[in-house]
Parts: C-alpha cells; structure tokens; sequence
C-alpha cells in the first residue's frame, strides 16, 4: 500500500487499511529506538514545527523526540509565545509560519476542527495533535498499537473505555480507530459523561462497572478532569472512583489476560488504584514507549507526501 | 414616473384569493387598471409569477457599528435581489437601536439611501441586554413596527411580562429569540449526534423548548402577540401548533436554512454552518419542513446574518453565528418545498407575504388597484447554480455557494419603480 495524505487530522477520515499501515511502519521504527544509536536520517533537512495553542507537556515531549530521532530540524511554538495574543488570526500565524518554507506543523488546539481548518490552507503538512475534544490521532494509533502487539489482533476484541468520554478527544479517536478495525467498542461512565448518542454509531453504552468491564479483553481508563468543564457533570471525584474507579476487586472480576491501559496523566486513586496502575495487567508506560514510535511513523508517512 | 404595465403573468394574490393569468399595470406608484394606463412600459412576464412583494421579517443591516460586513445600501440591495420589497431591521446594531433617535437615523437612511423599504424593528430592553425596558412608547413613536431583543434573550420572566404587557398598550408585536442561556452556554452547535461525535460543545433543542413554552404562557394569559423567530426544533413546533389551536395569539417564522440543512453539515468544519438557532437534527427539519406545510408556520425569514470574510475564517469555536440568507431564499424553499412537492406554490408565496404581513399587523399586502405598487416576479422553471460572487450584499458568508437550486427572482418593484432586474 502506498500512503497519500499530507495531513493526518482524525482516524475518521482513514480506511482501516490506512491505520494498519501505520502500525506496521511503526513496528519497524520501533526497532530504531531499540538500537545503541536512536537515530535515523529519513526527516534529515525537513523542518518540523511544533505549535501547541493549548498546553500540553507528554504529547509535546514524544512529537519532539520522535522528530529528533528523525533527524528533523525543531521549532517549537506555543500559544502564549506566539502572535495569537496580539490579536493576529490562527490563520495568519500559520501562513506566516509556512511562509518560512516548513514541511510539517505539528499542532495542538483546543477547538475542534481548527487543525483541518488550517490544512485546507495550507501546502504543507498537519499533523493533529488534539484538537479540543474531537480528535486525538497519535494518540488512539499508540493505543491500537499497543492492543495489536500484545493481543496479535484487533478484530474481534471487546475494548472497554471508562471515563469522561464526552471531554474526551482520546476517546473519540479510539471508538473510530477500533470500529474500523474490527473491535467491538464499549464506552463506560455516568451518564452525563457517556451520551447515549454514541449508539448511533454501533458503540455500546453502559452505566455499570461491573458489566462493562466483565468480559473485555482491554479496558482503557481515561483522565477525570478536575478543571472547569465537569463542574456538575458528577458530583466529586471521591463518588466518581467509589462507582467507577478500577481497583484490585474490579481487577479480579477482569479476565485475568486483560490489558488495563490509560492515556495519562494517570489520577492515581481516582480512575484507578496505585496498586491497579502498577499491576501485572497495567500497560501504561509501553503506551508511552510505543507512542513514540507511532509519532515516528506518522511524521516520516506524512512528510512524504508534502510536495516541494 | 414611468408607468408599467406586467402582461400575461400567473398573478398570485393570496390575499384576495387570486392564482390566475391576468394583466397588471402600474402608474404613479401604485396598482392601476391597465386600461387605465396612458404610455405604459410593456413587460411580458409569460410564465413568470407575480405577486405582492416579499416581506422578510428578520435582517441585520449592521449598520450602525459594524458596516464592513453590510450597509443599509447594500442591505436593502441584496433584498431587492432576493424579491423583498420590505425587511424588518433588527435593533442589535452598535449601539442597539433602543431609542428613537436610533430609529430616526434608520428611517433617513433607509429612505435616502435604502432600495426598499425598510421597517424598523426596537429593542424591548435598553440596549438588547435583558435588564431594563427600552423605552417602548417612544419607539412607538419613531416608527418602530414591533420589538425585539433578537440575538439575545430576556431571561427574567418578570420583566419579559412586563414588556409584553407594556406593548400591548401600544400594539407593537413581540418577536422573540427564544434561548434559554443557561442551557446553552458555551455551545457552538446542535446538542445531539453530531456534537457529540465532532466533541463540540452543544446548543440543548431544550433552551429553545423553555422560553417557547414560556412565551406561549405569556401569550395567553396577556392576551398579546408574541412571535416566535427561527423556529427550530420538533418540540417548540408542537407547543406551537398546540398553542394557536387554543387561540393563543403565537406565530412563528422558519429560515430557509433550518428547512434545508441539518447538524451534520458542521462535520466538516466550515464556519458558514454556524448559526443561532443551530442547525438542528433531521427530524427536526422534517417537523418544520411539516409545519410550514400545515401553517404553524407562517411566515419565511431569512435572519440575514451578514459577517465579514475575516470574522468567519476562523476557528469554529470562534467564529461568529450568522449567515445572509436575503438573495438565496426564495429559490431554496422553491426547490425545497415546491419543486419538493411539499406545498404549492401560492401557499409558499403567503409565507413570503401575507404571513408575515399579518403577523406585522398590516392589511394592506395584495394587489388591488390603488394599493402602493411593491411587487415581485419570479420565474418558477428556472434552474441555477448558486454563485456567492454575484450577491449584492457586502458579506459573502453562505452556506449555499455552489448549490443548484430552482426558482429565481426576476424582477422587483418598490413603490412602482423597478429596482432590481436581472
């Protein structure tokens, strides 16, 4: 299969042939940082623009060294540095950045839409790195990957996701991801975190831990947000993890080859127990590790595709 | 003033009960027996339709405070292209026309520079802001047709009876942006299927419902009329189906937008599917594609939304809501409706009309000799493709550019003079 997109915006827009083709690249630059030298030259004279309008510390760090390992050259941008605050339009800022004869922006927003908004703009490359609560690409891609090496397979696995999926872009990103590949999803939470309306695309809804969590081969946790937006959603994060937190009682009601996974940063005693998070069916940190090499992969796809 | 004289068209006079192919001559302004004409022009409208001219009760002119998106001039030029003969100005201009020297500078404006006429609208409260009555009398005065605090809504119930009471003392009709605020704060689109997939903060169907219900309360026990602006979900057009089989004296208006688009639309992110209301679910289009047909509906309004290039080319969550509506109208609900075998003709024609003439309280929309000469021709076999480019309003934001659409206006006639032909 051959790659021919400039931009990666949403697993939405992808055939599953597409995403497993992106898996498998990134097997093989998973390889790389397994090396003694991390290092190789396919980005070598690119320039990789790292433009995040909304904070973001993980994400940021993995897109730098994936770069790096790519041998791109690195600017880095953030919204309170940019021009944004001196009234300048989103699109001005990245025309002004593309006028500097960059190949890739990387970028972060917190609207949802706005990295496609910009793609229509512009000749080089987008890669999505979150947009507000829509989209999370790299992210659901690490977490595919992570599911295929460890369980050989998507097809077919039940795949739980507990949490607050109506803030959640990583959630958004996994349910099209999954589908698409064969999975047959779950989303999980109280009800004013988990809307119905996810039915209309063949996702079950449930309310009850137990149930959810009952026979899936991987349950995926996602971040409860303290912050503005889920002010009276629930009614505090002490009730949210008594009916909805995973700990070692949850676990034994697991299949017991499950995969706990979590985007991070982890609430340790909210959506799951130290002890849970640290456990033999936890994957959290080689999410991480295999973040990376996805990052890796889409970055060296993309840049591809940018015409010169 | 030159007279006219319209030969061979389908004249659709609602009002009085007319659909047939006739003769109407035109002299000093006014409807006149073509008999009775001396050295008429002579205009063959063979298989074009004539008809009182359009009313449109919902436009922002923009002016003053915000002429780089429309004018009072190119307003009213993008309404006569559209078969307008009148439009209702909204008061949420900066600063709000909440005055009567506000409504003063419109009327001179309007009728120095304006193509057609133009009725002012006031604002309910001082300065559109839900806290204090505007003073309602004295727009009364400068010439305001009805009230509005269009782009906002009055949250406190007792003040919004307050205001109603008030201006049934002064026969000036209500017409309301139903908007609960609480229930739609933060929200950029729809609440439903598609904010929840594209993870945009939704607009409930709910804070329409509520201030709906609630205006229809205000309604009966005031005895006073309240008219409902851009109708939009399933549940507000039962309460006011409901409503006005009980006699409650509620109308409501549809835009051509809500009656052709839905929701989904905004999966691709184009700002010019941002609005207020937002556009709604399916079944909420077919309730109102149904209740146009059943006549809870009665009249068509565009709320012309007009906003500059650099306002709407933006990120969705900032963009400002509003699209122009004035020259795409008449031809999206001609294909919609009519075309879509949905009404006939003459019935779509009574919502561009006597509709919203009567929910204005005016008597005098048809096309008896004698009456002041506002007329509009369309040619109902016409089929084009939408081209933003060749609108006369200043703002270029639709969300039609490029659609084929049938039905198109010809020609329009204000006070006896042709100010738009194509």
């Amino acid at each position: 299969m051959e790659w021919n997109r400039k931009d990666l915006l949403s697993l939405y827009d992808l055939s599953g042939a597409e995403i497993e083709f992106i898996l498998d690249t990134a097997e093989e630059f998973k390889k790389v940082s397994q090396r003694r030298v991390k290092k190789v030259p396919a980005l070598r004279g690119k320039t990789v623009v790292n433009f995040f309008v909304e904070p973001s510390t993980r994400t940021r760090v993995s897109f730098e060294l994936a770069e790096q390992r790519l041998s791109a050259d690195i600017i880095n941008m953030q919204a309170q540095t940019s021009s944004l605050l001196k009234g300048e339009t989103l699109l001005d800022t990245v025309r002004n950045i593309e006028a500097l004869q960059v190949d890739l922006v990387v970028m972060r927003h917190s609207t949802p839409g706005a990295q496609a908004f910009i793609a229509k703009h512009l000749k080089c490359g987008v890669v999505n790195a979150g947009d507000g609560a829509h989209s999370h690409p790299t992210q659901a891609l690490l977490d595919l990957f992570t599911i295929r090496e460890k369980k050989g397979r998507i097809a077919g696995l039940k795949v739980t996701i507990i949490g607050d999926i109506l803030h959640s872009r990583v959630a958004r990103s996994n349910i099209w991801g999954l589908l698409k590949l064969g999975a047959e999803v779950t989303v999980a939470g109280p009800s004013t975190l988990v809307p119905r309306e996810f039915e209309s695309i063949g996702v079950k809804v449930c309310h009850d831990l137990k149930t959810a969590v009952a026979d899936a081969d991987v349950v995926n946790l996602l971040r409860i947000q303290h912050e503005r937006q889920t002010i009276g959603f629930f009614p505090s994060t002490g009730e949210y993890a008594r009916f909805f937190g995973i700990n070692s009682d949850t676990v034994k009601l697991m299949r017991p080859d499950a995969l706990i996974m979590h985007p991070g940063p982890i609430n340790r005693g909210v959506e799951l127990t130290g002890e849970v998070a640290d456990g033999p069916n936890s994957v959290i940190l080689e999410q991480v590790t295999n973040g990376l090499a996805v990052r890796m992969a889409v970055l060296f796809l993309v840049a591809g595709c940018v015409k010169k | 003033m030159k007279e006219l004289l319209f030969r061979n068209a389908r004249v659709i006079d609602v009002a009085r009960n007319i659909d047939a192919v006739g003769d109407i001559g035109v002299a000093d302004g006014v409807i006149a027996e073509p008999s009775h004409l001396r050295d008429p022009e002579v205009i063959d409208l063979s298989g074009k339709v004539l008809s009182p001219g359009f009313i449109d009760l919902h436009v922002h002119l923009r002016q003053p405070g915000n002429t780089d998106a429309e004018t009072i001039a190119t307003g009213t030029l993008a309404a006569a292209a559209g078969g307008f003969t009148a439009i209702v100005a909204m008061p949420n201009t900066k600063p709000a026309a909440d005055n009567p020297g506000a409504i003063e500078l419109l009327r001179r404006t309007a009728a120095d520079q304006g193509a057609v006429r133009v009725f002012p609208c006031g604002c309910m409260t001082k300065g559109g802001e839900g806290k204090e009555m505007a003073g309602i009398g004295s727009l009364k005065s400068a010439g305001v047709v009805a009230l509005s605090d269009d782009g906002r809504c009055i949250q406190d119930h007792a003040l919004m009876r307050h205001v109603v009471e008030y201006a049934r003392s002064f026969r000036l009709p209500i017409l309301d942006h139903c908007e609960e605020s609480t229930l739609a704060a933060g929200g950029v689109m729809h609440e439903g299927k598609w904010s929840v997939l594209l993870g945009f903060n939704g607009m409930a169907g709910t804070a329409e419902e509520l201030i709906v219900a609630r205006d229809i309360m205000l309604a009966r026990e005031i005895g006073w009329k309240i008219h409902i602006q851009h109708i939009s979900t399933r549940e507000s057009i039962e309460l006011v189906r409901i409503a006005r089989r009980r006699g409650i004296l509620v109308s409501a208006e549809a835009t051509p937008h809500h009656l052709t688009l839905t929701d989904e639309c905004i999966k691709k992110f184009d700002t010019n599917f941002k609005m207020n209301p937002p556009l709604r679910s399916e079944s909420d289009r077919q309730a109102l594609i149904a209740a146009v047909a059943d006549g809870t509906v009665t009249a068509i309004a565009t709320d012309h939304a007009p906003h500059t290039e650099t306002a709407k080319q933006v990120e969705f969550d900032h963009a400002p809501f509003g699209i122009i509506g004035l020259e795409t109208a008449f031809p999206l609900c001609f294909t919609e409706l009519v075309a879509g075998g949905v009404i006939a003709l003459p019935q779509l024609i009574a919502k561009f009309t006597t509709g919203p003439a009567e929910i204005l309280g005016l008597h005098d929309c048809d096309l008896a000799p004698g009456r002041r000469a506002d007329l509009t021709v369309v040619d109902p076999a016409a089929e084009y493709v939408i081209d933003r480019n060749e609108f006369r309003s200043k703002a270029r934001n639709t969300p039609f550019d490029g659609r084929r659409v049938k039905g198109r206006v010809e020609m329009t006639v204000v006070g006896g003079r042709i100010v738009y032909r194509r």
